[in-house]
């Protein structure tokens, strides 16, 4: 019970901290959307995808820039650990009678919540520009699952990097990793226009599993292998770093 | 129980270099414990130790009689560190930092606790600025009024007034007095010798790794020498022919020009040398008796290590 309430009071004192700093929030929702504008009127004619006519190029590349603003976001949730673990505050709130999980949690929560808000803004642009869905109930619960757990992996894979890293800089260099397999996935043109080299293993990487079947969930088409596929990398991944953040977090 | 804290040989090292060789001390409910060393000694070292936020090599701490490793959670109940570097939250006001930390305590009236800490530390008028915008010693009071949130049995003070002007310092002191007639036992560390004299019970001095001396303030300041005679004279003249006549007493000369003497006997020695002086008509403009300070103890204390 106290742990919970520890966690919520510890994620509020971080939710403020985003909504407070001007940077985070331009530089979170505006560079997602100014991708997908640019995407969309500036290249978006120059990509050609089979089965659908030019003018309809958000319909493919809005799961990719969701998942471009989930991975942003990440840049934040790093730095923010990373301040309070060389700034002190770790050592003020640890040599307090909370649960010493509480910490931790409490920036993983207020990071999910901030993506989700996050991707949600996003979303909302899309679908004013032109993008549109038929997805039913259910489909629509599915893409919201893998969505927060794409935010949950995301985050816990940055709580490693954030603890190891010495500084600020360090810590939120990490998202660029993240940022990378997606700009070298489907998200933006499918990967047998890549060199072949490229294609396989854009082919194989987690992104584009992920962003595959939230696009066929969009479209109410059927998600083959694909669905289980993102939901095993979800599940592995975030297992991973949840298992080797912690036991860093034991450390510092 | 007598002894609320209770260190027992305590060592530790980093990498190759051994900051605590054993370290011992008992620090008795309801007093004020000062600790004393200089920079590098290992004092704040030693505090996190106590506070169970680094771990040592080997040794022991007990804290109201409970060995600190075995239940840390329920003996954080009993105490609140404020360790040497601010640590307040930038972007949150002064209020929304004290009433964070009174949720994480889980106080029923937080904003009250707040408030209170506020008006008490001399920041109401800035109560809903972001702490950004304070100034340092805003900060440095802001933090420390953070760890009184709650009122711990213990209260660990890592160089707590470090930074603060006279006026913000004399209130602190008054606030630590103040929670030590309300029973609370507090631990601190200063370079401010004036500060342990003020507000301690017990002085002890860390040093090489060790407690190398341990004491009241009065206790601490024999260690550091006899009172002495301080004679002021009118003109060089009068100082070059005291400096004859006392040549048989122990004596130095001030950088302001005026004659020590270090009362081995006490108010005798002091009696025979005015007398001479008196007796070879030498003029005096004043004379006053130096009591041993803390600082002589501490520059006694280093000079032998
Ligand atoms: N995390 C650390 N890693 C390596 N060495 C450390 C670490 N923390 C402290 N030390 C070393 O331990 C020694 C004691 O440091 P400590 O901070 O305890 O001294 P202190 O008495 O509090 O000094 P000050 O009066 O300057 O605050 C120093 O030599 C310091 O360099
Ligand atoms: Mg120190």
């Amino acid at each position: 019970m106290n742990y919970i309430k520890d966690t919520l009071a510890l994620s509020g004192r971080l939710i403020k901290h985003n909504l407070r700093s001007l940077d985070t929030i331009i530089t979170v929702v505006a560079m997602p959307v100014m991708i997908l504008l640019a995407m969309v009127y500036l290249f978006g004619g120059a990509i050609q995808i089979d089965g659908l006519q030019h003018d309809e190029y958000v319909q493919y590349v809005l799961p990719g820039i969701l998942l471009i603003t989930i991975a942003t976001g990440s840049a934040y949730t790093a730095l923010r650990i990373n301040l309070d673990k060389t700034g002190g505050m770790f050592d003020r709130f640890r040599s307090m009678p909370i649960s010493k999980s509480a910490v931790l949690s409490g920036h993983v929560l207020a990071s999910i919540v901030f993506m989700l808000t996050s991707t949600t803004i996003v979303l909302v642009v899309g679908f004013l520009i032109g993008f549109r869905t038929s997805a039913s109930p259910l489909e629509w619960l599915y893409i919201i699952l893998l969505v927060v757990g794409f935010a949950i992996m995301v985050t816990w894979l940055s709580v490693p990097f954030a603890l190891a890293a010495s500084s600020v800089d360090g810590a939120s260099a990490f998202s660029y990793l993240v940022l990378a397999l997606l700009f070298v996935s489907s998200a933006f043109a499918p990967t047998n226009k890549m060199p072949a080299a490229l294609e396989a293993f854009a082919k194989h990487q987690p992104m584009t599993n992920i962003i595959a079947t939230i696009r066929n969930l969009f479209a109410s088409n059927s998600v083959g292998a694909d669905g289980w596929l993102s939901i095993v990398w979800l599940i592995g991944i975030t297992l991973v770093s949840w298992w080797v953040g912690v036991k860093i977090y034991n450390r510092v | 129980m007598e002894n609320k804290i209770v260190v027992k040989g305590v060592n530790n090292s980093f990498k190759k270099n051994q900051v605590l060789k054993g370290v011992n001390l008992t620090v008795k409910s309801g007093s004020i414990y000062a600790l004393l060393g200089a920079n590098g000694s290992g004092k704040s070292t030693l505090l996190k130790i106590i506070t169970g936020l680094h771990a040592m090599d080997s040794g022991e701490v007990f804290i109201n009689d409970l060995e600190i490793t075995h239940n840390p959670r329920r003996i954080r109940q009993t105490f609140s560190l404020n360790s040497q570097t601010t640590t307040t939250d930038e972007i949150l006001t002064g209020f929304e930092n004290l009433q964070l930390i009174a949720k994480l305590r889980h106080l029923p009236n937080t904003d009250e606790v707040a408030d209170k800490l506020l008006a008490q530390f001399d920041l109401t008028e800035a109560r809903d600025r972001r702490v950004a915008t304070y100034s340092g010693g805003m900060q440095r009071r802001l933090d420390i009024a953070m760890s009184l949130v709650g009122e711990p049995e213990i209260l660990f003070l890592d160089e707590p007034t470090t930074g603060l002007d006279p006026k913000s310092r004399n209130d602190l002191w008054a606030a630590i007095l103040d929670l030590k007639q309300r029973g609370k036992t507090i631990f601190l560390t200063t370079q401010y010798l004036e500060e342990a004299d003020q507000l301690a019970d017990q002085i002890g001095f860390l040093q090489n790794g060790h407690i190398v001396a341990t004491g009241t303030p009065a206790e601490m300041k024999q260690l550091g020498g006899h009172s002495r005679l301080q004679l002021i004279f009118p003109t060089t003249d009068a100082i070059e022919s005291a400096q004859k006549i006392l040549l048989d007493f122990n004596m130095s000369v001030g950088t302001d020009g005026s004659l020590l003497i270090d009362l081995t006997d006490g108010v005798t020695t002091s009696l025979k040398a005015l007398t001479l002086l008196s007796n070879h008509d030498i003029p005096i403009s004043s004379f006053q008796v130096l009591a041993p300070t803390l600082d002589d103890t501490f520059m006694q204390l280093i000079k032998e290590a």
